[in-house]
């Protein structure tokens, strides 16, 4: 009973998830850069952000006060600009209130979830970004389940340099193993801060941790992101960091994590 | 038309999985568990104990507190003095190291005894923040055996019953429940002073489940931390939201990450700039106490992957000074509220 080609993800032709199994590395801020930096190639993208608690893409376009509407085939993605190179569906859109807790146990979210891959109607895309909460849950157990019949290109892992990040991303790849997604890489983030004022590079969260796990699970490492004042800042005011601030020393690491995923599509999928 | 979820009516109007309401609500339509409940089918057996065994668990207000496994809990925490629960809506904030360190100073009196519980089941950080990674729980005729850091530091995690670093806990809400609700009745915690829960983000199943199980011990209260960040500060909103809801009083906010101070030049930067203002005015908002901020250092970081305590390997940092005049409102916090034992309905 189940026909992928007539559903509203046949449009999209490249799936990809944004996983960690740590809380508060990077995996929003990625995907959001990602999803930018895949624009500024030409591309469009969506991102669906599936981290029902604490839902954090609206804010970081600056949409976060943007309603979902309704069409024949279901919920419209909000666009991001008029450009409508960039879309988003999150249940940041559908809270009354901001500070409402949406506090569910997994039948309610695995529902939602349900919902927010089959019923937004994406239209088509070239890259379909799947933002995850961190863990290995109700969440990411359903998002995989419901996405596997369309057969995601894989899932970019971030981690933070520090041992304690990276032993919670082992687990995720474990997660990753047993649910048959394919790695596409790790990503390091918050890899060392460059201060303004004299150019020293301090290890605020040590270093190296993220390229020793790439190496010791045989995945790419995709590059070290340091952390960038402007880049938080960007993300606080939903503003284009890859457009405003090419100079900024996260833009490179950045962009080049862009440019590997874009090289990957055009390998033929194994 | 927008589309708005009913969100904040689910939770609060939720008629109760054994009311006579039960699938026929209005705040029921949508709800994946209505068929059920409509049916009866959602309602415990007289002899059926425990939020897994009502499914979709909506009815959390109902808590755990009748019964025999009810006696059995509140009989395991009635030897618990100060329960103090450590949490924030978004990850990665400091929240666990917050919780180990807290665990450190509190501990730093001997004659006190201290309990850390480590509820975060699929990422349990607190083994390697505490210098404890590979020890495996024991098993005593009077329960599980918390794994001691000092003779007054015990510690119990999830991580503990994991084999290997890689092992990962692919697990739905119902089963994590289940693990928590072993936790607080089988680890044989002794006489404690302060019972310390280091929970994971969210505001989902272990949360609900803990306020659920701890509503049988003296709850002082939760300790919200956060980073300066609008993007950490929108979902601690909700965390403090769903404390009020579930009548769980916070003890205050830390806003954790606050400025770094370079080593070599000395120059502050805010490499997560305060944009809206940061925790001070939200919690002069929301009127909470904010308990304190606590500046970068690269050290706190290496002190947590060696399992060291950062407060004595670096106790003339100014993050030192801070985390420990936050531990010391605590303290005075818990003896200022000595719970009474309240009469279970």
């Amino acid at each position: 009973s189940f026909l992928p080609e007539r559903s509203n993800l046949a449009g999209v032709r490249h799936i990809l998830l944004v996983l960690s199994g740590k809380g508060g590395v990077g995996k929003s801020t990625i995907s959001t850069q990602l999803a930018l930096s895949l624009r500024h190639s030409g591309k469009k993208v969506g991102i669906l952000d599936v981290d029902l608690c604490g839902p954090s893409i609206p804010r970081m376009f600056r949409v976060q006060d943007n309603d979902v509407h309704q069409c024949d085939s279901g919920w419209v993605p909000v666009f991001v600009d008029q450009d409508k190179s960039i879309s988003l569906m999150s249940i940041g859109f559908l809270l009354e209130k901001p500070d409402d807790a949406v506090v569910w146990r997994g039948p309610k979210k695995n529902a939602l979830i349900k919902q927010f891959v089959a019923d937004v109607a994406w239209g088509d895309l070239d890259f379909l970004i799947v933002d995850t909460p961190p863990g290995t849950s109700d969440e990411h157990i359903s998002t995989v389940e419901a996405l596997r019949p369309y057969k995601p290109l894989g899932a970019i892992l971030v981690t933070t340099p520090q041992a304690v990040s990276v032993g919670d991303v082992r687990r995720e790849l474990t997660f990753c193993k047993k649910t048959g997604l394919r790695v596409l890489g790790i990503v390091e983030n918050m890899s060392g801060f460059v201060c303004p004022h004299c150019s020293e590079c301090t290890n605020i969260f040590s270093t190296g941790g993220g390229e020793e796990l790439a190496k010791h699970a045989g995945v790419p490492f995709l590059g070290s992101v340091p952390l960038d004042p402007q880049l938080s800042q960007s993300l606080e005011e939903g503003r284009d960091f890859i457009q405003e601030f090419p100079k900024s020393s996260a833009f490179p690491a950045l962009t080049h994590i862009a440019q590997q995923i874009l090289d990957g599509t055009l390998q033929p999928s194994s | 038309a927008a589309l708005v979820l009913q969100l904040s009516v689910s939770v609060a109007d939720c008629p109760g999985t054994s009311s006579a309401q039960a699938g026929r609500a209005a705040a029921c339509q949508g709800c994946p568990n209505q068929r059920l409940c409509a049916a009866g089918a959602a309602a415990p057996d007289p002899g059926e104990r425990g939020p897994e065994a009502r499914g979709a668990g909506l009815a959390w207000g109902a808590g755990l507190t009748q019964g025999p496994e009810a006696a059995e809990l509140r009989g395991r925490l009635r030897s618990v003095k100060h329960t103090v629960r450590v949490r924030s809506g978004q990850g990665g904030v400091g929240t666990s190291t917050f919780s180990a360190l807290l665990a450190h100073g509190l501990a730093a009196d001997e004659a006190k005894q201290v309990a850390l519980l480590d509820i975060d089941i699929c990422g349990p950080s607190i083994p390697k923040m505490m210098g404890l990674e590979g020890e495996q729980v024991h098993q005593s005729g009077s329960g599980w055996s918390p794994v001691y850091v000092e003779e007054n530091l015990g510690v119990m995690s999830v991580g503990f019953l994991l084999s290997s670093p890689d092992d990962a806990v692919i697990w739905r809400g119902p089963k994590k429940n289940g693990l928590i609700k072993q936790f607080l009745r089988d680890v044989d915690w002794g006489e404690i002073d302060y019972l310390i829960v280091d929970t994971p983000p969210g505001t989902s199943d272990e949360h609900l489940s803990i306020v659920q199980y701890l509503s049988a011990a003296h709850i002082d209260g939760a300790v919200i931390i956060t980073t300066p960040q609008e993007v950490s500060l929108q979902d601690v909103r909700k965390e403090i939201n769903f404390c009020h809801k579930v009548k769980v009083p916070i003890i205050g906010v830390v806003e954790n990450m606050s400025g770094f101070i370079c080593p070599k030049c000395k120059n502050e930067s805010q490499i997560f700039p305060p944009t809206t203002g940061g925790a001070e005015k939200m919690c002069q908002n929301l009127n909470v106490s904010l308990l304190g901020k606590v500046p970068l250092d690269p050290q706190i970081g290496k002190s947590c992957d060696k399992g060291q305590s950062f407060l004595s390997e670096a106790p003339e940092s100014p993050a030192t000074t801070s985390y420990r005049n936050i531990i010391q409102r605590i303290q005075e916090y818990c003896d200022q509220h000595h719970f009474q034992e309240e009469k279970i309905i």
